[in-house]
């Protein structure tokens, strides 16, 4: 399989490195401190195809913290406030959109 | 149910053990991702949207309630208390810890459960019909050979790095209750005009991207021959089936490109030279395998006691028979079918209480034992008929007494975006809004069987191509579409279902369904005409004509 460094990175807006955390698989962002975050407020943003693709590599040499990294579209409003950029995104972030199911 | 060995019980244990030391490595960095990938899938652990998934097999839908109880116990300790019940007889939890999952594992293993091979490119879990052993008119319980192939494929050193999955099913009724048609290989015992009992071999059928139904390659291959049998079509699918092309790699494909009748040459020429093998099957060791499964000492009961002649007084109660009771082998008992498909609720979904429920009634109404059915729903196949009334009202109280089974809202439905990664679009929310449409049981009943099947993307885990109606996600430019299938069966006249249209967007989906419906009940010959049969009778266009009318 290709690695994701060698594929083609093209991105067209704001975007942040994604991944799950390698403990419990919970998703996690990537920082600008070189960290992970489970909020997407934390992220760092980049809207460069090299700077994405620096992000990334950061990302993925940290095979313990992370795995899956990829890059993923954000956007920004007015008040700077950042939300995913698709509903795979959004679901990710927020959780599944149904009630789960409950004891009776 | 059969019992395991000491083999078995070792292979679990063993199995825990070697995982236990893989995810230490990995969480201490030892391992890669890259390293660990491969031997997390083969011990059926998944990474999905939001946290690792593991997939647990249940052989030939078959359990024990202490089994039960122990899935419900790892629901409420290492998940959020509930499991889905998939359309392959295995459980998945979808919120596991890597690092707890050894623990999980073991607590499985100590009730001879795994979740070995439930992914990974090798035979998967051998799936039958889950009323074997108690439908009447059987040939024989057809769970004796599912545990052959168990064993015989579990771990087989040549078969661990198949081109692609593999999956098996197995019948021994006129009624195809496993969807033997659909898969890589489907096994259908039947007796030849010798009288002889054997095993009509297909092959090649399949779902995902580009589905198929499986061919005959064999009518009949003697039980003697039926792993040499089956090791040479492995053999010849190992060798031809394609490596470089994910999308070309299941033996559907190598079958249909080859033809079935160059496939059956190939397949043939290899068998004959393995046939008097050691994988000819000596009857000692099919007895000492039939053996192993113990079944209920019956009673001689009446046909229609007392107490369901008093119950059939409550529209309630009869409404739950008609669609959940189907007939027993044994005069006297009835296999109950426990619909996993409330109104409102995930296809599939049981909470660890609802798991445990279930366990306790089938100690005292089932002799133990719980089947778990393709379709996403439960079974009690031992339940004495005099006991119906009461079991209804216990499961009703646990809200296990939909009366829906094989209705319009027996939905068969993927977790789709919700929480799978290959997802497009989102299924249980689609299921769930038609739940509620066709809430009113009486219009459901007049509706009759109908099978809506939903997958949230083309891999087609929600068997989409061979429901009803099919619905399958798609994604179009950021937003989830759906298309549209009609007059797909997955029984024994097996066939994949037509494209009504374009696929239209998440909110008319459910809108979509009502219309195809309303034609439906519009156009068929008389009342009992089924949904698919007027499909088969007036083809789609009626019904794009309907849809699409207005849109």
């Amino acid at each position: 399989m290709t690695s994701p460094l060698q594929q083609k990175i093209k991105i067209t807006g704001p975007s942040v490195v994604t991944a799950n955390r390698t403990f419990d698989g919970v998703v996690i962002y990537r920082t600008a401190a070189k960290g992970w975050s489970t909020e997407l407020s934390n992220a760092a943003i980049v809207r460069a195809a090299d700077e994405a693709r620096a992000l990334l590599a950061e990302s993925i040499a940290d095979d313990v913290g992370a795995i899956g990294a990829y890059i993923a579209p954000v956007e920004i409003d007015e008040s700077g406030e950042v939300s995913p950029g698709n509903l795979r995104e959004h679901i990710r972030r927020q959780g599944v959109t149904i009630d789960l199911p409950v004891s009776a | 149910m059969y019992a395991y060995d000491e083999i078995d019980r070792t292979l679990i244990n063993e199995r825990v053990t070697e995982f236990r030391d893989q995810v230490g490595r990995r969480l201490s960095g030892e391992l890669t991702e890259d390293e660990f990938k491969s031997l997390r899938l083969m011990n059926g652990v998944y990474l999905q949207l939001h946290a690792y998934m593991l997939r647990v097999a249940i052989p030939y839908g078959t359990l024990s309630s202490e089994q039960m109880r122990r899935l419900a116990h790892v629901a409420r300790r290492y998940d959020r208390g509930y499991g889905h019940f998939t359309t392959r007889q295995n459980i998945q939890y979808n919120w596991i810890k890597l690092a707890e999952l050894p623990d999980a594992l073991a607590d499985l293993a100590e009730v001879g459960i795994h979740a070995m091979q439930t992914s990974g490119n090798c035979t998967r879990n051998i799936t039958a019909d889950h009323w074997a052993g108690v439908a009447p008119g059987e040939i024989e319980d057809p769970r004796i050979w599912a545990e052959l192939l168990r064993q015989y494929s579990t771990l087989h050193p040549e078969f661990s790095f198949l081109p692609r999955k593999f999956k098996f099913a197995i019948t021994a009724s006129d009624h195809d209750r496993a969807a033997i048609k659909v898969h890589d290989i489907g096994l259908r015992l039947h007796k030849n005009a010798q009288g002889e009992t054997g095993f009509e071999v297909l092959v090649g059928g399949g779902l995902g991207r580009t589905p198929f139904i499986g061919k005959t390659i064999k009518p009949f291959v003697p039980g003697r021959d039926l792993l040499s049998y089956v090791e040479a079509i492995l053999r010849v699918y190992n060798q031809y089936g394609r490596r470089d092309n994910i999308y070309k790699a299941r033996i559907k494909i190598l079958v249909h490109e080859l033809g079935i009748e160059k496939f059956a040459q190939e397949v043939e020429s290899e068998w004959l030279q393995m046939r008097d093998s050691a994988l000819a099957l000596d009857d000692a060791v099919v007895e000492e395998i039939r053996s192993r499964f113990t079944y209920p000492a019956y009673e001689k009961l009446p046909a229609m006691p007392d107490e369901l002649k008093k119950a059939a007084h409550d529209p309630d109660f009869e409404a739950w028979r008609r669609n959940s009771v189907a007939t027993h082998k044994v005069p006297g008992y009835a296999v109950v079918t426990i619909s996993l498909k409330p109104v409102g609720g995930p296809p599939g979904d049981a909470t660890a209480e609802q798991m445990e429920a279930v366990a306790a009634l089938a100690d005292k109404y089932s002799f133990g034992e719980i089947r778990v059915g393709h379709e996403q729903n439960l079974a009690l196949p031992h339940v004495a008929k005099r006991d119906l009334p009461v079991l209804w009202r216990a499961l009703d109280k646990n809200g296990l007494a939909t009366p829906n089974v094989n209705l319009v809202t027996d939905i068969i439905a993927c977790p789709g975006l919700d929480y799978c990664s290959l997802a497009n679009a989102r299924s249980i929310p689609i299921a769930q809004e038609l739940t509620r449409r066709f809430a009113n049981h009486d219009t459901a009943n007049l509706i009759g069987r109908l099978h809506v099947n939903i997958s949230g993307c083309i891999n087609a885990c929600g068997h989409h191509h061979v429901g009803h109606i099919g619905i399958l996600g798609v994604e179009k430019n950021g937003e989830e579409f759906y298309q549209i299938t009609i007059g797909g069966r997955a029984d024994e006249n097996a066939t994949v279902g037509t494209l009504i249209g374009p696929s239209v967007p998440y909110g008319e989906v459910a809108d979509v369904v009502e219309d195809i419906v309303e034609a439906y009940l519009a156009l068929r010959a008389r009342p009992d005409e089924l949904f698919i049969d007027t499909v088969k009778r007036l083809g789609v266009e009626p019904f794009r004509e309907r849809v699409y009318a207005t849109r």
